[in-house]
């Protein structure tokens, strides 16, 4: 899925968008590059020898192993792969005085989707057809959004390192495969517990050794399905819990729950300014509207206190005319009052 | 400097520079330089606790995931002024972008420090894309917001210089970039919580869902007023003397925040509920993660909620300030218990990550930074009042 989606980097908006339409829109089913390979690690075969881990360290020409190689006290604390040490082995179950004790080896899963590859905002991760997922430091910003990522704690980083530091993981040998050898580990085991192959034939060995032995395993491969499924596979004859490994997790594969929300943000763009202009031009409204009804309910105001005005005005003159007139009368009357009297005398 | 803000510089800075809050700001920032050359000539390593196992700390929990979140004031209150015409919270908008601005601006310095090649920065714009990633939409949209913020922020400094010419030209741009800035915040304020839709094992249930980035965009705009409420707490007495609203106008605006903050946390606490039944995942509440996340949704979303309802109705400004000082604290314990608390909650090894004193310097000194450019440049500008010339005007 990851390689298929190179094809939509372009312009950095554009290709955002296109990833989120096709995260969003697509019905069809990627099954993976066929005949790509995968390991399965037998835990139930793996003593705990370590002899991987020191292959590993040799062929990535990385420092050996602390210590001696079989020193039991390594197996006191429960290990993670570092910058250092690209595979560690655990041991998860103590002996009892029927069974030996438990080991599983960790590192990188090279998973069918890697998440690793889809959180890296620079695309320095590369899941190959062959299977392995490779890192390009040359492309790497440092942000370890991979690291933080990944489910199965299986990347380390180069703390140490303070210009050029990089992620660092199980490459699955790649060079090798490439050459038509053997990954270290695999070439090292002296037991058997670490097989190379396709990885759909090694899905049929597992089933193989679990339906002739059920008694020794758990009925399930650790690796088929969790995910979206993993190069690296593990057979138990435990619960994966007690293994260190998350028990009953989903198939769906992690991208595809990381990357769901993108796809709303073409929408948010998209629908954002029609609606935030749509609301601008509302408040606006309402502000024109209100001085508009403000404006109107002044000029009504003017007018009525105009007209009262006229009113009163009109009112007062009336009332003028009748004072005026009632003081003529009064004169007249007083006048000829007087002119009746002047008469008599 | 203008004639007008002579008077505006503080004794303090007329009477030499070697005031007690230069000298404990002085050694604040020389020892983070110099922490930060350690960690360019010994590497993350020498600086930090950060591990394997705790990819991410205190730079990114706090300098990135909190200085988001916290900045983001400035794309509420410029909404609401200019597109929702809520024209009485003018007064804010300019401290609060500059507040923002500098915010984003410390998420890049916190980055440019984290980062394990920093100078590789547009490596994901020029070099190589992977908008598969949350990260590179986050980084798009920050690089976007970053340039949105400093040229909402140019008004003031245009003003100040006397550009009159240009100050048009910026004020002209008003709508257009507030509604861009308002579209960029919601997309990485919520793309910040959807990066950690890739970890739902390794995040506790308790704080993973499905509605991360939903959760993230409504946390932030409650922190964004919160941290509008504080910084106006702050500088409100420090810059008092250039404050041209009276008391009861700024506290009429404190309230409007207080409001839209209790509603934003109201808000924020349902869905967090809703999460927490639509993942059927009442049963871990007994549990002592349950108990963790009881005492940060209930004592940093529920009480200050009620607080800000409380403190607006009584009318009570001491409430509201207590509200927002908790609001604040309450994101940040958020973004720290996402970022690297109750990530690895079941840690197949025993390790666990405490920042280094280092670490808190450094992150401190970042702070002391915008403190100190946040003061430099309200003590020239017109930031807590309105230039005369400009009065009124976009």
């Amino acid at each position: 899925m990851t390689t298929t989606r190179r094809g939509f980097i372009g312009g950095a908006i554009g290709a955002a968008l296109a990833t989120g339409t096709a995260e969003a829109g697509t019905t069809k089913h990627f099954e993976g590059h066929p005949g790509r390979y995968g390991l399965l690690h037998d835990t139930t075969l793996c003593v705990g020898c370590r002899s991987c881990e020191v292959a590993c360290k040799e062929v990535n020409d990385l420092p050996p192993v602390e210590g001696p190689v079989d020193d039991p006290q390594v197996f006191d604390t429960t290990r993670r792969t570092t910058e250092t040490s690209l595979t560690v082995v655990n041991k998860y179950v103590e002996a009892t005085d029927d069974a030996p004790p438990v080991y599983r080896k960790l590192q990188c899963m090279h998973c069918n989707e890697p998440c690793c590859a889809t959180v890296c905002l620079v695309h320095a991760f590369e899941k190959t057809p062959e299977g392995p997922v490779l890192y390009h430091p040359e492309l790497c910003m440092g942000c370890r959004y991979c690291v933080m990522a990944c489910p199965y704690y299986a990347l380390a980083y180069e703390y140490e390192d303070p210009l050029t530091p990089k992620v660092m993981r199980c490459t699955m040998c790649y060079d090798r495969i490439k050459e038509g050898k053997l990954p270290s580990c695999a070439e090292a085991c002296p037991t058997g517990a670490i097989t190379f192959g396709d990885r759909e034939e090694l899905i049929g060995v597992a089933h193989e050794r679990i339906r002739k032995h059920p008694g020794r395993y758990v009925n399930h491969i650790f690796g088929e399905h969790e995910f979206g499924g993993t190069s690296w596979m593990v057979l138990a004859g435990e619960s994966f819990g007690e293994l260190g490994l998350d028990e009953g997790v989903t198939s769906e594969p992690l991208p595809a729950i990381a990357t769901s929300y993108l796809g709303v943000v073409p929408l948010v763009v998209t629908i954002y300014p029609g609606l935030l202009m749509g609301m601008y031009a509302f408040s606006k409204r309402h502000e024109a509207v209100a001085k508009a009804e403000r404006e109107d309910a002044v000029a009504k105001a003017v007018e009525t206190t105009e007209e009262e005005g006229q009113k009163k005005i009109a009112a007062a003159a009336v009332r003028a005319a009748k004072d005026k007139q009632r003081a003529v009368d009064m004169a007249v009357k007083k006048a000829l009052a007087e002119a009746e009297k002047g008469g008599e005398s | 400097m203008s004639d007008v803000t002579v008077d505006a510089v503080p004794a303090a800075v007329k009477t030499g520079w070697l005031t007690p809050f230069n000298i404990i700001t002085g050694i604040i920032l020389v020892g983070g330089a110099i922490i930060l050359g350690l960690r360019f000539t010994q590497g993350l390593a020498a600086t930090t606790n950060l591990s394997n196992t705790y990819p991410w700390g205190l730079w990114i929990g706090f300098d990135v995931m909190s200085g988001v979140a916290l900045a983001a004031g400035g794309f509420i209150t410029s909404s609401a002024v200019y597109l929702f015409g809520m024209k009485e919270y003018k007064p804010v908008v300019r401290a609060a972008l500059l507040t923002g601005f500098l915010g984003y601006f410390l998420v890049v310095l916190g980055l440019l420090a984290d980062l394990g090649r920093p100078w590789r920065l547009p490596y994901p714009f020029i070099r190589s894309a992977g908008p598969t990633s949350p990260l590179f939409e986050v980084s798009l949209c920050v690089a976007l917001y970053l340039t949105v913020l400093l040229i909402e922020s140019t008004p003031a400094a245009f003003e100040w210089l006397g550009l009159k010419k240009f100050r048009k030209i910026v004020g002209s741009m008003t709508i257009a970039l507030t509604i861009f800035g308002l579209i960029l915040s919601t997309m990485h304020q919520s793309t910040l919580g959807a990066m950690f839709m890739v970890a739902p094992t390794r995040l506790h249930p308790l704080w993973y869902s499905g509605h991360i980035p939903v959760h993230f965009f409504v946390s932030a705009v409650a922190a964004g007023l919160s941290m509008v409420i504080v910084e106006g707490m702050i500088s409100h007495r420090a810059f008092h003397h250039q404050v041209e609203i009276t008391d009861e106008h700024f506290q009429g605006i404190n309230f409007g925040l207080a409001k839209a903050a209790s509603v934003a946390l109201a808000i924020y606490f349902s869905i967090k509920v809703i999460a927490l039944a639509i993942e059927d995942e009442w049963s871990l509440l007994g549990t002592g993660w349950g108990a963790y996340w009881l005492f940060e949704v209930l004592g940093f979303v529920l009480l200050p909620c009620v607080l800000f309802a409380v403190g607006y109705r009584e009318r009570r400004l001491p409430v509201v300030r207590v509200a927002a000082v908790i609001t604040v604290i309450g994101i940040m314990l958020n973004r720290f218990n996402i970022t690297f608390i109750a990530f690895n909650w079941n840690n197949p090894t025993a390790e666990t990550y405490i920042p280094n004193w280092m670490e808190i310097w450094v992150t401190v000194a970042f702070i002391t930074f915008a403190v100190v450019v946040f003061r430099w440049i309200a003590n020239r500008m017109p930031i807590m009042y309105e230039h005369p010339d400009w009065k009124g005007v976009h």
